[in-house]
């Protein structure tokens, strides 16, 4: 897989907190360490490289072939209009990683719809609550090893 | 009901029974109360508006206070979060009442069987009217409506003086 330019610029400016760096498909993807997600993010943001822009951040459920949740960060540069992914692999033992909040204030209530939904605990967030899905909600819905078929009313129905 | 087709009779006056009289009088003047939460509104607003009118059949008061329709429109999904709201909606209408489910998703939750849709109004309030469709045509609504007042005229109506009576 090639390397742009700007992934070879990353792994020089941060050789001990990503795991790879590769393009593909016309995206270039970064594979970062989780214990190090905080630093890397704080210089991802700031000059040289400049990416002002959290544009999304979500959650995959691997869990059945690789045993993990991913996290997936898509920052943007403004002055070169580049998009960058980042991965954050989270081992099913630990599903925490740092908050991107005090960072972006656009990661605030993404955070929290992660959390909604798949149960990640992001370590700084302010106010970490559900976002859509009312209280006494049990379990966190997205995930693989939520029962398809579970339904939690509020309140009983009429049939 | 023999009231307005066959006309007054040679003595100039009709006769009729006091319950198809409100049950007249009742579904030509149904004050609707639209609860509308996804894409069915586009088609209601359409039947609602000049091109096909729900005026023209006694149901163009649109009321955003429950405490003064006659009749719940819900179009569109229902989340289980806002079941509690429309059961609420619902509790604040006075008698008489009647409720239409508008599109696949009031009907019975639609394409979204997941953990977050109420599987049909009628889990939540008795129904009236079932209106398929995803969404709707006005046209459907509209013949939603003739069955409504279909039912209204034919159903037995509660009067006080009944009431006092039984």
């Amino acid at each position: 897989m090639a390397e742009t330019q700007i992934l070879s610029e990353i792994r020089r400016l941060f050789p001990d907190k990503i795991r790879e760096a590769f393009s593909l498909l016309g995206e270039d993807v970064v594979v970062a360490e989780p214990k190090a997600f905080l630093a890397l993010a704080r210089g991802l943001r700031d000059k040289p490289l400049n990416y002002a822009l959290l544009l999304d951040l979500t959650c995959v459920d691997t869990l059945a072939c690789q045993s993990c949740l991913e996290m997936v960060y898509t920052f943007y540069a403004l002055d070169r209009n580049h998009r960058l992914r980042v991965k954050v692999p989270l081992p099913a033992d630990d599903l925490s990683i740092s908050s991107l909040a005090a960072l972006w204030k656009n990661a605030d209530w993404l955070e929290r719809e992660v959390y909604d939904l798949f149960g990640v605990r992001f370590e700084g967030h302010p106010d970490l609550r559900r976002l859509f899905l009312y209280d006494g909600f049990e379990g966190h819905p997205l995930r693989k090893d939520y029962p398809l078929r579970k339904r939690q009313p509020t309140f009983p129905s009429r049939k | 009901m023999g009231m307005s087709k066959r006309g007054p009779g040679p003595g100039g006056f009709l006769t009729t029974t006091f319950n198809s009289l409100l049950g007249w009088g009742r579904k030509y003047s149904l004050f609707q109360y639209p609860f509308i939460t996804a894409c069915c509104g586009m088609e209601y607003m359409s039947a609602a508006a000049a091109r096909f009118d729900l005026d023209r059949f006694g149901a163009g008061w649109t009321r955003f206070s429950p405490r003064q329709a006659d009749m719940l429109l819900v179009v569109g999904t229902i989340s289980q979060k806002q079941a509690s709201v429309v059961r609420t909606v619902w509790e604040q209408m006075a008698e008489p009442k009647w409720v239409m489910a508008i599109g696949a998703c009031a009907v019975s939750g639609g394409i979204y069987d997941n953990y977050a849709v109420v599987q049909g109004l009628d889990e939540i309030i008795p129904v009236d009217v079932y209106v398929p469709g995803c969404p709707p045509r006005p046209e459907t609504i509209l013949d939603a409506l003739l069955k409504l007042q279909d039912k209204v005229q034919k159903q037995g109506h509660d009067w006080r003086w009944q009431k006092r009576k039984s």
